[in-house]
């Protein structure tokens, strides 16, 4: 029943599509980390308006479908004539950055709600010991909270990529032909959307199995940096 | 600038209104698979333990949007050649198979951890009171795996009210169509998009004091 030529065939065109696929998520991705960072360190201030203001930023963005979000950007600014007229405009005017605004705040509070609860599972003795060595605060974020919290929160982190790989397929809503845009196009052409659908769906496997493996790969070497090789000794020898 | 929401108000509320009936026919049917593949997984052959990883891990690993299209235009295709004739299937129908059924792959890692999660010598001492496989399952192992599996059941619900919003793409004229075809026609997108994403915020935050007020319900039982 199912014709797998037509699937083939369409291969080409859908590597195309995969490749904005894998764009749009590297920039949202970067994106949302470096926002994640003061995101996460506001969710943790010890100023309850700056928690409190970090907290709706996550509440609104983890409350709310993608979808509405990246129409709000997209859409939502051209109603302003004087916004129209900005220096924003050349980019708010873009599907693509409009894309990747959109998400990348999204991933922000996902991410950053992440980080918040990785770096309060730091644990205090070293942080203690941190200051106990005369670091300043930017020196034992650097060098004591941040490496762990890392660690901590990398297994979570993981799993946020393979979302924002999933959540780039919305940008086909705001016309970008990216793997899910280009197959709705091809099934438009073809009228077969089972060979097409199907075709992509297992493009988006490959993607994120290969990022699983990577993101697994990583994490063994994060954790292999992280044991102590005094520890390790100690725990062979109880072992034993 | 708000008097366009007053004017389309009767529409986005209905819209809103279908957003939440098909959360909740998704709901059931994840639910429904939830509980079967969670059972299937711990109790079944092996060959249904190995198809049911790899219904997860592909349920995982492509975006929820390729599932409603697939379901929407592939079913479109296979009903028009079994009846002879042009046949759509209904944006509805499509979108509540397809998030229950992403939903229900979520479900059954969820079911089957709280399942395994009751204690071992609670269903010892079921058996030793000679209760049968089926009253052994319906009336110990459920009421208690509910309760540790309701945090994970309650996060996938939040999950499909947001997610609802995709069946707007094959034409559902849910909340998300319809705040599209409201800003089509009041040319404020700003205000309806907002509006609607408030809309969006209010189900969600309302769901999350629901869940939190009945976990700590089903919490009572276990304090003294």
């Amino acid at each position: 029943m199912l014709d797998l030529r037509i699937s083939v065939e369409s291969l080409p065109k859908l590597a195309k599509g995969a490749t904005l696929t894998l764009e749009l998520a590297a920039l949202v991705l970067v994106t949302a980390a470096i926002l994640s960072i003061p995101v996460a360190f506001a969710l943790n201030a010890r100023r309850s308006w700056v928690s409190r203001a970090a907290e709706a930023y996550v509440m609104l963005f983890r409350g709310t479908p993608a979808m509405i979000q990246i129409f709000l950007v997209y859409y939502g600014t051209s109603q302003f004539a004087w916004f129209r007229e900005s220096v924003f405009w050349p980019i708010f005017r873009e599907p693509y950055w409009c894309a990747v605004v959109a998400l990348g705040l999204n991933g922000a509070a996902y991410t950053g709600n992440i980080l918040a609860g990785a770096i309060r599972a730091v644990p205090q003795g070293t942080i203690e010991a941190g200051r106990a060595l005369g670091l300043d605060w930017f020196k034992l974020q650097r060098f004591i909270v941040i490496p762990q919290a890392v660690r901590i929160g990398f297994p979570a982190y993981t799993n946020e990529v393979i979302q924002t790989v999933k959540a780039t397929s919305l940008a086909s809503t705001i016309t970008l032909i990216e793997l899910t845009g280009s197959a709705q196009m091809l099934v438009n052409d073809t009228y077969a959307p089972y060979e097409v659908f199907l075709a992509a769906a297992a493009m988006y496997l490959a993607i994120t199995f290969v990022l699983a493996v990577l993101f697994r790969h990583i994490e063994n070497h994060l954790y292999r940096a992280g044991r102590d090789p005094a520890a390790q000794n100690l725990k062979t020898a109880v072992e034993a | 600038m708000f008097d366009a929401l007053i004017t389309y108000r009767v529409q986005l509320l209905t819209g809103a209104g279908l957003t939440i009936l098909v959360a909740v026919a998704s709901l059931m049917l994840a639910t429904g698979i939830g509980l079967l593949g969670a059972m299937a997984k711990l109790y079944g052959p092996r060959v249904t333990k190995i198809a049911l990883g790899a219904y997860t891990t592909v349920m995982r690993g492509i975006p929820d949007l390729v599932v409603i299209l697939l379901i929407y235009f592939g079913g479109t295709v296979t009903l028009s050649k079994l009846r002879g004739s042009y046949f759509e299937v209904e944006p509805f129908t499509a979108g509540v198979v397809a998030l229950g059924i992403i939903s229900g792959a979520y479900m059954t890692e969820v079911f089957r951890g709280a399942i395994q999660a009751v204690p071992k010598g609670q269903i010892e001492a079921a058996r030793a009171l000679g209760l049968r496989p089926f009253p052994l399952f319906t009336l110990v192992i459920l009421p208690q795996a509910w309760r540790i599996a309701l945090p994970g059941f309650g996060n996938q619900w939040l999950i499909l009210l947001k997610h609802t919003s995709l069946i707007s793409v094959v034409g559902l004229e849910e909340l998300m169509r319809k705040s599209v075809i409201v800003a089509g026609a009041t040319q404020q997108p700003f205000t309806i998009y907002s509006a609607t994403a408030v809309s969006y915020l209010v189900m969600t935050i309302l769901s999350m004091q629901a869940l939190k007020r009945f976990e700590r319900r089903l919490e009572r039982s276990y304090q003294r």
